[in-house]
């Protein structure tokens, strides 16, 4: 693993960490976008809901695949669908923590006099946090994983020792190893530092 | 098997693809869902009992956890990769692999599901003198029907979805024609995208339809469509 280190690992790993950061800050803007949208105009959020599940079902090899006519060998492809699957799966986490919102904290806030831009950002949005943050976990996560296969797009990220090594006749173990190895460490890493920040930011649950 | 090129007309050449082999892809398609089938039935047959077992005792929330993350962070190739390395190219090793990946939501959902039910019912039950197996199969199994079936529907569709790279380590199925751009150009590996694209979002509805049939009427309000396992990360 050391001798791979400089020359493959190590910008294979930099490359996968800034695929995933931005398919899940994309991911996320767009979603938190949606899910305010629908907090306020409440009958689109079911067909966004059903819509997300749908595109949930593509499959990840399909939909680099399809975009590779469109957009080349080149970041585009990869960043659309993991951008996708990271809103697909924030969008029903940030709308379910949105309402987690007791109704008579609401009136309560009402009751205050805040307005309603104020109701959001000082009591709805606080309150949602503990969701936002379990999607995000979930979202990074997944990012992590089918970063993996966006190696099939011009072999970008730790996929790519590992797509290289899978076309020998007698696959390379040590690529698959640590390559494997690193993509699995990196995904439980982030899911730790976001869980480390849940804690901090959320100390009215503890 | 890395793609360094592309040409735009592949993207409407591919639906000619389609057009000119329907027999074949069938073919291929049907060998995909053999493959997911058997990975589906081999995950089901380790992850349900676990799941329901721990959600009656009440013990393993961790467990539970664990796998809905470690499900999601173990990447299919690496997974496939490995296996090849262990047991070698085919069918068992993918369907090994794709049994792994398929663990993580049914474990999860079936926890949830169980360790939901309402300890008042469950109270009632036991006062009404059921025994432990009688209070699983009457009362905790049909309440928790709806999070079981999201579970083996989100597991349903992530495997059939991810069937496709299988091919690289001879596992079949329309991933044959994707992984193999030399003998069907850009077009056929599109054209194979595209069916995997249908058979996926198929076998979604099919199993969404089949869950609202087979959930108890009162519990069919509270069935959401989703990407299933988002639920349990709320706390």
């Amino acid at each position: 693993m050391r001798a791979h280190w400089g020359d493959t690992l190590q910008p294979r790993l930099v490359e996968h960490v800034e695929l995933t950061l931005i398919a899940v800050s994309l991911g996320f803007l767009f979603a938190f976008g949606l899910a305010l949208l629908s907090h306020r105009i409440r009958v689109i959020e079911q067909p966004i809901a059903l819509a997300a599940a749908l595109i949930y079902t593509i499959p990840s090899v399909a939909a680099f695949l399809v975009l590779l006519p469109v957009y080349g060998v080149s970041t585009t492809t990869i960043v659309i669908p993991l951008t996708g699957y990271s809103l697909v799966i924030l969008y029903p986490n940030i709308v379910a923590g949105l309402r987690a919102a007791p109704q008579d904290v609401l009136e309560a806030a009402r009751g205050m006099g805040l307005t309603s831009g104020q109701v959001l950002t000082r009591v709805e949005l606080p309150l949602a946090l503990p969701a936002i943050i379990g999607g995000l976990r979930i979202a990074v996560v997944s990012t992590v994983s089918i970063a993996t296969i966006a190696a099939l797009i011009g072999g970008k990220g730790l996929g790519g020792p590992i797509f290289l090594a899978l076309q020998e006749p007698t696959p390379f173990r040590t690529e698959i190893y640590s390559a494997g190895g690193l993509v699995v460490a990196l995904a439980l890493a982030c899911d730790l530092v976001l869980v480390g920040a849940k804690r901090s930011l959320i100390r009215w649950t503890r | 098997m890395i793609y360094d090129a592309a040409n735009a007309h592949a993207f409407l050449e591919a639906f000619r693809f389609i057009g000119d082999h329907p027999g074949f892809l069938a073919h291929k398609a049907l060998q995909q869902l053999e493959l997911s089938g058997a990975a589906i039935g081999l995950g089901a047959a380790v992850a349900l009992p676990i799941g329901i077992v721990l959600g009656h005792l009440h013990r393993g929330a961790n467990i539970a956890i664990g796998a809905s993350i470690l499900g999601r962070a173990l990447p299919i190739i690496v997974l496939i990769a490995f296996f090849l390395t262990v047991l070698g190219i085919g069918f068992i090793n993918n369907m090994a692999a794709l049994a792994v990946l398929a663990t993580g939501p049914m474990l999860t959902n079936a926890y949830d599901g169980i360790d939901g039910v309402d300890r008042d019912v469950v109270e009632a039950a036991r006062g009404m003198g059921m025994s432990r197996l009688q209070l699983l199969r009457r009362v905790e199994l049909p309440l928790a029907t709806p999070l079981l079936f999201t579970g083996i529907r989100v597991a349903a569709v992530t495997v059939v979805a991810t069937a496709p790279i299988a091919a690289i380590a001879g596992g079949g199925g329309l991933g044959d024609i994707i992984v193999n751009q030399a003998s069907y150009r850009l077009e056929g590996v599109l054209g194979a995208s595209y069916c995997v694209m249908a058979l996926s979002a198929g076998s979604w509805l099919l199993l969404l339809t089949l869950q609202k049939a087979m959930t108890p009427r009162a519990l069919r309000s509270t069935m959401v469509p989703g990407t299933g396992d988002d639920r349990r990360e709320l706390l």
